[in-house]
Parts: C-alpha cells; structure tokens; sequence
C-alpha cells in the first residue's frame, strides 16, 4: 500500500520535483538490489506522503511571507496551530532576494500565506503573476490585507474576485456592533457574527463568540459564482477614513461590506482573503469579546476557531470530494461495453469520498445525479447510494442514437466540485435486429405469397392448356 | 421462327419476327436463301407494307442487312474473312482504347504521388478501410460516433455504397491471388480501370445506335474527354468514377433489349441500374430518362413488344433492387423523382391493352372498346392523378428533393438552400467551361444529332433525348457536365465516324485506278458498313450518300427518302449517276485533313487538360515562380499534426469542407463534414465562425470542440481558403439563426476585408483566427489572395489560442483555452500591472509556435 502511494504521488502530481530526482538517482543506480531500493522508497515514505497529490489532498509545504519577522511571534498561535496539524512551514520576507515557488518548473510548496499587506514587490522571482500562476497550478493561498495594502496586494485580490475599497485609508467602522474595549477608540474594532452557513467550510462546531476584526473592507461581484462571502459586516459597518470626515456618502456599507471571502477557484484551488492581519494576531485571538450593546461578555474570540477552521478548508483537510471508478456496463452483464444500442438497459456506478484530513471516508449524499448527455441531458437521474461511497442507478438508454456521456457535475457549497463526463456512442439497430416478421403486416406477406402461387398457375395454365 | 418478308423491289430480304432489327448475317443467309427462293414463288409471306414505316427504314439503315442473296451467296466467304479480321481489328483497337483511357488518368500520379485526392475520396477511402477490415456486415452496420459529433452518422445507411464495395471486392480478389496492394492503392487506381470500362461501355452503346464505326470513335472520344477526367483520374476516388461505366453501361443494355427484345439483355439491364444505383444518386437521371424516352416512343408510334420488354421489367425489378439498397429505400417508391417511371408504366400497359385489343377485335368493335376503355381510363386515371397529387403535396418540398428541385429550377438552390448554393460544383458552368470540358465535341454534336435523324430509330432517338436531357441540366450545374460528357462522346462519334465514312467513299470512287477495284476494297472503308459492290449494293450506296447531303444542307429532304426508296425499286443507277452523288475529290481530302486536325487538336487539348488541369490531387499544391517549383503540403502537416498530439477523443470543430479529410487523415472527430445532412449542424458552426469571440467559444464548448481549424491561404495566395468560403457560412449560418446577418459582413454591398470592413467583419471569429499574428509574417498584413491590406492588424485572442500554424500558414489550428480559472473583480486600477501580466502571457502564447 505504501509503495502505491509512492508511485502514485510520484506520478500523478508534478509539485514533488525533488522525490522524482530521488528516485531517479536510485533508479540510476542499477547496480542496487531490488530490495535496498524498496527500502529507500519505503523510508522517503514519510517525506513523500506530504506532497500534494490527488490521493493525498492536503497541503503540507506551506510558503509564509511576512513583511516583518516579528508577525512570527505576534501571529504565532495561528501559526502553531497549523504547524501542530503537520504543516511544514517556511517563514520568508516578502522582500527575500531568493524567493522562488518554483525551481525547474516544480513547484516546491502546496499553499502561501501572504501576511504581506504592504509589500509593493516582492523579492526574487515572484510577482503578481507568479502567484496567480500558483493558484492556477491549483494551490491554496491564504491573503491578509490591512489599511496599509499595496497595490500588488490588492491586484492579487481583484485578480481572485475581491475588491478592496479604492479608498486606501478607508477602513471598517461600525458604530453599533464595535468591540468594548477600554477606550472609546474610533470604533474601527468592530465585531461580527455573520457567517456563512456551512459546516463544511466552518466545521461542525458551531463559532460560539463572536469575530473580532480590524481591518478594511471589500465587496463582491455578485455575478462571481467562484467566491463565497464567509464573514460579512453587520447593517451599519460602513467604510470610511476613521481620521477625517465623511464628505461624501461612502460606497461600502452594510452587510455589502464582505471581511473575509474565501474562493474556490474551477481547478479547485482554494483562497481566503481578508482585509484584516490582526484577525490572526495573538492579541485578537486572545482577548475578551464584548459587543458594545450587548451584555454578553465572552471570555475569548471567536477568531481562533474560526481562523483555525477557515484554515482546515482553505488547506483541503475538509470538503474534499473525489469520485473514482465510473463504471457501466449493460443490465446482465459486467463489461464495460464500447457502444451501446437504443433502448438498452444500462446500470452506471460511480464511487464518491471525502477527504477527513488523513484518510478517505464514504461521502454520503442522497443529490447526487448523473445525466445522460448530448447536447441536452436526455436522461437524468438521482443515484442510489450504499452509504459506501458507491453510487449506482440504471435505466434505459433513450431511444436516440449518437454520441452520448455520461455526465456527473456535483457542486454543493464548500465541497470541491465534481465533473466527470464519459463519452458513449449509442448506434441504432443493426440490420438484423428488428422483427423478422411482423404481426401485422402477415396480409402483406399473405398477398405476396397467394400473388406468386397465382401466378404460377396462370402459367401452366397458360403454356399447356392450348 | 416465324418469318417476316419484306419484299422491296424483286429482291427479298427477310428477318427473324422477334428481332425486326437484325441484320442478316450471311451465314445465316445461305441455307435459308433457298428457303427464300421458294417463298419468293409462292410469296405467301410477302408482307411487303405491313410493317411500320420506321421499322423498314431500320431495316434500311442497317447496311450491310441490304445485300441481295445472290450477292452474299457469292461473297460469303471472303467477307466472313473481312468480319473476323474487322473483329480482330476492333478488338485490339478497343484494348488500346482501354490502355489510353488508363494511362491518361496516371498523370496524377506520375506528377505528384499515389494519393486520394481532394475531399469525399477520403470518406469514401475511410470507408473502404473500414469494409475490408471489418467485412460487408459491419459496414453495412456502421455508426460513425467520429463524424457529425455529437449526432454520429450511420454510414452504412446513408452512403452509396457501389464504389466502396468495388474497390473492396477488387482488393480483395487481388488479396486472394496472393497480390498484396494496400487499401489505398486499390483505391486510387479504381477510377482509371473503370474509365477503361466506361470507353469499352460506349463503344458498346454507339455500337447498337450506329455501328461498331461510330462505337469506336465515341469510345476513344470518351477515353480522354476533359470533363470525365477531371472526376477519375488517378485518386480521385469518388461516386462518380464508377458511376458513368454504371451509366452508359444500364443505357447500352436497355438500348440492346430495346433492339433485340431479348428478356435476358432485361434482367441484365435491372441489374446494370442496380448497381447504378448502389453508385451514385445521379440514378434518378436513368430514371427518368428512360421513362421519357418510352413515353417518345408511345408517341411517335414506335410502340412494340420489345419496347414493353425493355421498359417494364426495368420498372419492377429496378425499383425492387433500388429499395434494397439502404440509403434509397423506400425513396425508391415515395419521391416525384420516381414517379415518371411508374406513370410511364402505367401509360405502356394501356398501350399494350389497346394494341392487343385491337388484334383480337374488328375494327367497329374496337372503337366500341375504345370509348369504354377512354371512358373508364379517365375515371381510373383521374383517381390515380389525385392520389398521386395528395401524396405530393403532402410533403412540403413536393416530393422533390433539393438537388433534384435545383435542377428543375436553376434558382431554386441560390433563392432557398445556401447550403446547395455554396458547393461550387453546383454552380452553373460558365461558357469557357463548356470548351475547357469537351472542346470540339460542343461542334460535332449538332453534326451528331443530325446524324442521328437520318434516320430515326428507336436507338438513335434515345441518344438524342439523352444529349438533349444532360444538355439542359449540365446548364444548370456543373457538377453534370460529367453526364453530358458522354452523350456529347456518343454523338461526335457518330458525327466524326459517318463524315469519314462519306468521305473516304468519296475519295474512292473518285481516285483512279481504285475505282475498277473498288468493289473488293469497298467493304472496307470502316467497319461499320460492309458494302457489297455490285448491282445489289448500288441503290444502297447512292442511298447513303443521298443520307449525307441532307445532313449538310438541311433536313428537307429527309422526307424525300421515302419516295426515294420507292423510286429505287426499278432503279438501275449507272456509275455516272453516283459519281454525282459524291463530294469532289478536293473537298472530301481538304474535309478529311481538318477532321484530322480537329481530332489531333482534340488530343493535344486533353493531354493537356489531364496533365495540368484536372491532375492536381488539391492536398498537396504546387506553383511555379522564378525560384523554381514550391510544393505545399500544409493539409498533411496539419492533419498529421493533430494525429500525433491531440487526444483520440478530441473534437476538431472546422468548415465542413475539411471534415472528411480530418477524420480520414487525422483521425479525430469532426463536428460537421462533407455530408450534408444536418443543415442546422453546420449553420451551428457556420454561426460559430461569424460570431465575436466569446459567443463562437461558447457554442464551441457547448459541442464539446476542444481544436479549431481554419485555412488560410492569405500568405501563399491559396483563393480557395476560409475567408473566401466566409459568406457562405454567414449566409447558411443566417439562414437557421437569423441573428447573423448578411449586411452586416459587407460594406455596402460589397465583401472586403481591408480597413473599410465593417466591425462585425473584423470582429468575427473567422478574421480573427485568420489574420492573428500575420501582421508578423511580412509587417503590413499584406492579403495575397485578396489582394489587401487587412484591416485589423493587431489581433488579440481571448478565447482561443494558437497551437499550430503550418509551414506556409495555410492551416492554422487554435485550441479553445480552457474557462478562466478565477473569476476577476470589477475594480480595474493600476492599468500598468494589469498589462503586464497581460502582456507577458501573450509572449508565452507566442512561444509556443516553434515555426516561426
């Protein structure tokens, strides 16, 4: 089982470029037993069972960027907890002269958290498109912004789908649901409560307290189907500069006001964007939370749970869907046929499982649908599950030849989305496949027949009775 | 047998009563001679005017049927020496004939290489691939899921499948005796060899119509007419290379049961239309043709038990076999385009009733009959009429298919189906055309059709309906040249071979020292006529000769003849009265070399047209400039590209045109092909090519297209590219999704590319993928084919991308990008990081073509 891994990792995904010069330097030495290399395969065991691989979702290298080391000792609950989940983590400056995602078109991390709001440039070879690239090449990226974002910074977050507020010294105000804190403040701490409703995204657990952020504000495209509003600000948030007055009315407002967005890229890549680095801070996971209003005082945030969560989904250790062994093959029979013909009775399988952050389990769900696709589903139909990951249903092939799929699109929220099509043809009947005769068409060969004896006769008739 | 007698003069001659038209041969003669002699004394068959007036002059027109007993006693021996020796001569010559029709198809092959040429041939290859790999059941069987994706195409019900299965069958024969041709080979060589038979074939026509003369010179007329070349030479593997040996070949037979009334000529003649049939959908012409022809003869009063022996079991065993064949079907018995046929046929058995009737009943009887039988025919008839009208007008192209409707109605196809209209065979021939395709014979036909007036036989009358009928549709497409080309064949023959037959006789008669032999060497001027010459032969030559004149006046006296015939039967012509009757001796020599020259100048013309004109195989190209011969191979660069790195299931979306050739040389699937089924398909692509960007991918990916592929011939000036096709997909994509719309791709009226082209224009898919890049090639964007500047210089993709341009940039391949991964924000600020990614992608995009 392990060497399967092995391979497979190998194989199938191309982020784990050093393990294939690994293998190639022991495949290079022939000389070496059959078994010292199953040892050396078995022992990379562990190394290669962090790389991402379709069988093994979930990240394990992940770049963090800091403009400043010193978020790594502020920001360090956040980023123990990741580190006590088996995340290798690699502390970089954003302005690092040799930083490089990538070494011989290999990417050498799985996720980046980008704790960089100021940063214009950043060092070495990485730019906006070298990001963009990554979260192409389907890798996670977690992005925090503050009232000090850059220009590269917000760009990132347009190019995914977010709009910071233009106003680069506006920020989230809110001056009913604003934290309690010993001084007034301009009431740019501000609480929220407002979340998405999913588990997947969020986890089982319900957030019992409250977020504390601080921070700025961004909006969403509601067109964009890619990105989910994860925390939204309350009815009277607005975004302003807190420092001056408000001369015009401003254009972010209420629960339009999105503070933390995560996205689900086509390839499945996932993002989260916020416009507050302090969410991540010791300090706000640490402290007390009270509503201003509200009498409830809680005795810690919600932000470490919620962060923590957020950052389980972002890095594929929850909502991960796979679906293997499409299968189908004719009522009676288990071979996987080339064509079928019109009319046939067909039974079509297919295995769904979900990722639990270290195993595949069964994905349970009674929505699941296959069609039976050209141009237009002709067929569509809900399958039967066996609460083991398999899915089944059969049914009768239309009465329509061409070529046809079978078609699985699942998207539910939170889940990476399913789309598995197989190609089909579906032929007509063969010449020898119809009704040799046909009930009702015995006048027809009755005529014939009584036409050619009738005939027949006339004949001897004819020639003989002169 | 029963015997009939014709007395003309005091001589007899008789004939056998079934075959009125047989000449006698003279062995036959001999014993029956005295037979004869005895019947001249009791002359109980003497039924001298008995006969139809047409069948005597048959009988007269027939040369060689002339010569007195007495004569063909004496002669007898030495003219079965000349027969056999005739015989042989026409044998070789007929073989050589053969070798020509061959060898004149090869220089295809010789210029270029042994390959399929142009577009069907590589279906029609693809399927014969298929047929001798997987065996008659499985192609009879065939659905094609690489074809018309995603509908399919069942193959085996919707094509004609005459050529595949005889280029299958000659495969596998050869295979058989252990002589290992590919596939391909077979398939290329298949449209020469059946020229050859379709030569032999026409000799055999002409042969029955005016004698194996005229049957020799129509069939090296049809070896290298123009016009039947350009659609068989050497690759060119398409229908109509068998379908014309089919043609000429059902005609001949019908032509022989029409002369002989032989019921076995019949049957073979059913068979001949069914295997015309199974060849090409240009049967329907026979069907037609026929009927007409009969419904003539019933006119005319030519009606006779043979005619009824040929037509009727045509009829019904033809339509039998022709609904056999799976793509005909029941259209054999539902289409107008077959209801000539069974009107006609209903129209003989009539006639036959009455002309029966009237043997049996007494003349006042008979018209008692004919009221009854008037009466209660318009009743019956008036019934079948309606019925016949309700079924028609039940459809609603009335029965006609649109080919057919096009025929009928020249503008039918440009007013209503743009897909007809489009293909460029379909299109009327121009007057050069008529000149490039059959040359001289556009004069020697008139000449011919005279000729066949003088006179007038059943046989004769039918090559006349068949060059006037192929005339007329050959005006309307000129796809049907290629029907004419053998008729107009026939009738130059006929011209070429009795004008030499006049005038080498003239010369005879009139050079000294030949003229006291003249009666030995006269039976050999051609081998059509063997003329005795002695006092039997004498009214007959002055005869022929009196034929002639007419010919070259004009047709007055044609009706003198029968009087002349009268007249002769005291004649006692001397040799000074039919030395008048002859041309002078300058004129037949000066006549004799311009038809030399005439015919020389035919040959050189169709060499020519073999060598240079019609050789091309259209997918390898080549031109000639100052730096010598370029050959461009570009569709097999492409095709060859897609084959070796697109997936197997990938679906290459392109112009029908090159549908054929992608999933015969590429092997992928094609979303439309050269088969026109679906118009609404193709109108979907049609539609994709003139849309903007976006809404092209959109139906792109909506059919699942993962390449598109485009020819341009802008670089190298290849006209016959996709720019110059693109009205035509406007118009047919217009004509099912009105949202496309002609006026908006011209500039008032006219068809530019240049910067007067209207937005629409430069915006559409088509110019696009076109002309992106080709600013690059030479800095201007300099169009060689339209001669322009193009309008739209620097072309931004957004869509597609571009994977791979061949070497001279006439097949350009773009691949659809795959849906944008994220989804961007609205906020559009800092233009200059923007166009920097921007710009750096493009520089990607560009790299990736490593041919320029």
């Amino acid at each position: 089982m392990g060497i399967c891994i092995v391979l497979f990792s190998s194989l199938s995904q191309s982020r784990s470029s050093y393990i294939f010069r690994i293998l190639n330097s022991t495949g290079a030495a022939e000389r070496m037993t059959k078994l010292s290399a199953l040892v050396a395969a078995v022992s990379l065991l562990p190394i290669l069972c962090f790389s991402f691989s379709p069988e093994n979702p979930t990240d394990r290298r992940v770049l963090v960027l800091l403009d400043d080391l010193s978020l790594k000792s502020s920001h360090s609950i956040f980023f123990n907890s990741l580190k006590s989940r088996g995340f290798d983590l690699d502390f970089k400056l954003a302005d690092d002269p040799k930083l490089s995602l990538q070494r011989y078109g290999q990417y050498l991390y799985d996720a980046l958290i980008l704790f960089t709001p100021s940063t214009d440039r950043f060092g070495g070879s990485l730019d906006l498109a070298g990001v963009l690239d990554f979260v192409d090449s389907g890798h996670d990226l977690i992005l925090a912004a503050d009232a000090s974002a850059s220009d590269l910074i917000r760009n990132i977050a347009t190019e995914c789908g977010v709009d910071f507020d233009e106003d680069s010294s506006a920020m989230v105000i809110d001056h009913k649901s604003y934290a309690v804190t010993e001084t007034e403040g301009d009431h740019t701490l501000i609480v929220s409560d407002d979340y998405i409703q999913s588990d997947v995204i969020l986890g089982s657990t319900k957030v019992e307290s409250p977020i504390l952020y601080k921070g700025i504000a961004h909006s969403l495209n509601a067109a964009n189907s890619l990105v989910l509003k994860v925390l939204s600000a309350s009815p009277s948030a607005y975004s302003a500069n807190p420092s001056s007055k408000l001369s015009n009315p401003p254009l972010l407002i209420g629960s339009a006001i999105s503070l933390v967005s995560v996205v689900q890229a086509r390839n499945n890549a996932r993002i989260m964007i916020t416009g507050s680095l302090d969410m991540f801070s010791n300090r706000l996971l640490r402290s007390g939370v009270q509503k201003a209003g509200d009498s409830n005082k809680y005795s810690k945030s919600g932000n470490e749970q919620f962060v923590t969560e957020l950052s389980k989904w972002v890095f594929h250790e929850r909502g991960h869907l796979k679906a293997v062994n499409l299968r189908h093959h004719k009522v009676g029979e288990t071979d996987e046929p080339a064509i079928y013909r019109i009319n046939d009775n067909l039974e079509f399988s297919v295995q769904i499982y979900e990722w639990s952050g270290k195993s595949w389990g069964p994905y349970v769900a009674n929505d699941v649908q296959v069609q039976f696709y050209m141009m237009s589903p002709y067929v569509l139909k809900t399958l039967f599950t066996d609460q083991k990951g398999l899915y089944h249903t059969s049914f009768k092939v239309p009465d329509v030849y061409g070529v046809f799929q079978f078609k699985v699109e699942y998207q539910r929220l939170g889940y990476t989305s399913l789309s598995l099509s197989k190609q089909i043809p579906v032929r007509p009947f063969k010449h020898n496949e119809y009704e040799r005769f046909i009930t009702t068409a015995f006048p027809y060969y009755g005529a014939s027949f009584i036409t050619m004896a009738g005939f027949f006769i006339f004949s001897i008739f004819y020639l003989y009775n002169k | 047998m029963p015997i009939i007698v014709i007395s003309v003069g005091n001589r007899f001659v008789y004939v056998p009563a079934n075959k009125p038209q047989c000449p006698i041969s003279t062995k036959e003669s001999l014993p029956l001679h005295r037979l004869l002699e005895t019947y001249k004394t009791k002359a109980p068959y003497s039924l001298t005017l008995s006969l139809p007036l047409d069948i005597y002059f048959q009988l007269k027109s027939v040369t060689h049927f002339w010569p007195s007993m007495a004569a063909a006693a004496e002669t007898s021996s030495q003219r079965t020496l000349r027969n056999a020796f005739g015989s042989v001569l026409a044998f070789f010559i007929l073989l050589l004939i053969g070798v020509l029709a061959f060898s004149i198809r090869l220089f295809s092959v010789i210029k270029y290489e042994s390959v399929i040429h142009e577009f069907d041939p590589y279906f029609n290859y693809r399927v014969t691939q298929f047929l001798t790999k997987n065996g008659i059941y499985d192609f009879w069987n065939w659905f094609d899921d690489r074809t018309w994706y995603p509908l399919g195409r069942v193959i085996g019900g919707t094509v004609y499948p005459g050529l595949t299965l005889t280029a299958g069958t000659i495969w596998r024969i050869l295979n058989s005796l252990n002589i290992p041709l590919s596939v391909e080979t077979v398939c290329v060589f298949t449209a020469p060899i059946f020229s050859a038979f379709a030569s032999w074939a026409t000799y055999l026509l002409t042969k029955e119509v005016k004698g194996a003369g005229a049957g020799l010179t129509a069939a090296v007329l049809l070896a290298m007419v123009p016009s039947y070349i350009s659609r068989s030479v050497a690759g060119s593997y398409d229908n109509e290379a068998v379908a014309i040996f089919a043609l000429i070949f059902t005609f001949y037979l019908y032509i022989k049961t029409l002369n002989t009334g032989s019921l076995f000529y019949a049957t073979l003649n059913a068979i001949a239309y069914f295997y015309m049939v199974c060849s090409w959908g240009g049967y329907t012409f026979i069907i037609n043709l026929i009927p007409m022809h009969v419904l003539l003869c019933i006119v005319t009063g030519r009606y006779s038990s043979r005619l009824y022996i040929a037509y009727a079991p045509l009829v019904v065993l033809g339509t039998l076999l022709a609904s056999l064949v799976p793509v005909v079907g029941f259209n054999a018995v539902m289409t107008s385009e077959h209801f000539a046929s069974f009107l006609v046929f209903i129209v003989i058995h009539v006639v036959a009733l009455v002309y029966y009737i009237k043997g049996i009943l007494s003349a006042k009887m008979f018209k008692v009959a004919v009221t009854l039988v008037v009466s209660i025919g318009l009743v019956v008839c008036c019934a079948v009429i309606a019925v016949l009208i309700a079924l028609v007008a039940s459809s609603p192209t009335m029965g006609w298919s649109g080919r057919s409707l096009s025929l009928l109605d020249p503008t039918y196809a440009s007013k209503y189906i743009p897909i007809i209209a489009s293909v460029s065979e379909h299109q009327p021939p121009t007057w050069p055309s008529y000149f490039m395709d059959i040359n001289v014979l556009a004069f020697l036909v008139p000449a011919g059709i005279i000729a066949c007036f003088l006179p007038l036989s059943d046989a004769s009358s039918f090559v006349i309906l068949y060059i006037v009928t192929s005339v007329y549709f050959s005006g309307v497409m000129v796809r049907l040249m290629l029907v004419l080309a053998p008729a107009a064949c026939i009738m130059s023959g006929i011209a070429l071979s009795q004008a030499f037959d006049v005038f080498t006789r003239s010369i005879k008669f009139q050079l000294p020292g030949i003229s006291g032999k003249s009666e030995v060497d006269a039976g050999e001027t051609s081998s059509s006529s063997v003329v005795a010459e002695n006092d039997a032969a004498k009214p007959d030559k002055s005869e022929e000769t009196l034929k002639e004149r007419p010919s070259r006046k004009n047709k007055k006296k044609e009706k003198g003849q029968v009087e002349k015939a009268n007249v002769e039967k005291n004649s006692t012509k001397s040799k000074i009265e039919k030395r008048l009757l002859v041309l002078p001796l300058e004129a037949s020599v000066i006549a004799l070399l311009l038809l030399v020259f005439l015919g020389a100048f035919y040959v050189v013309h169709c060499v020519w047209a073999a060598a240079e004109a019609y050789s091309a195989p259209s997918i390898v190209l080549t031109s000639h400039s100052n730096d010598g011969l370029h050959v461009f191979d570009d569709f097999r660069e492409a095709y060859a590209w897609l084959r070796h790195n697109t997936e197997v299931d990938d679906k290459v979306a392109s112009w029908w045109d090159y549908g054929y050739q992608t999933t015969a040389m590429a092997n992928r699937t094609v979303i439309v092909d050269n088969n026109t089924w679906n118009n609404t398909h193709i109108a979907t692509v049609g539609t994709a090519m003139s849309s903007p960007e976006k809404a092209a991918w959109e139906i792109f990916n909506s059919l699942d297209v993962k390449y598109v592929l485009v020819v341009f011939g802008g670089l190298v000036g290849y006209p016959s590219d996709d720019i110059n096709k693109f009205l035509w997909m406007v118009r047919i994509g217009g004509g099912v999704f009105p949202h496309i719309k002609e006026p908006d791709y011209l500039r008032d009226g006219q068809y530019r590319i240049d910067s007067q082209a209207t937005p629409t224009m430069l915006n559409c898919l088509m110019y696009k993928l076109s002309y992106y890049r080709f600013v690059d090639s030479d800095g201007k964007g300099f169009d060689r084919v339209r001669r322009t500047e193009i309008g739209k210089k620097y072309i931004k993709l957004t869509h597609f991308e571009e994977v791979f341009t061949t070497h001279h940039w006439m097949v350009r391949i773009y691949k659809l990008k795959p849906p944008k991964n994220r989804i961007r924000g609205k906020t559009k600020k800092s233009k200059s990081k923007t166009s920097t990614t921007s710009s750096s992608r493009k520089s990607g995009a560009r790299k990736k073509n490593p041919w320029h």
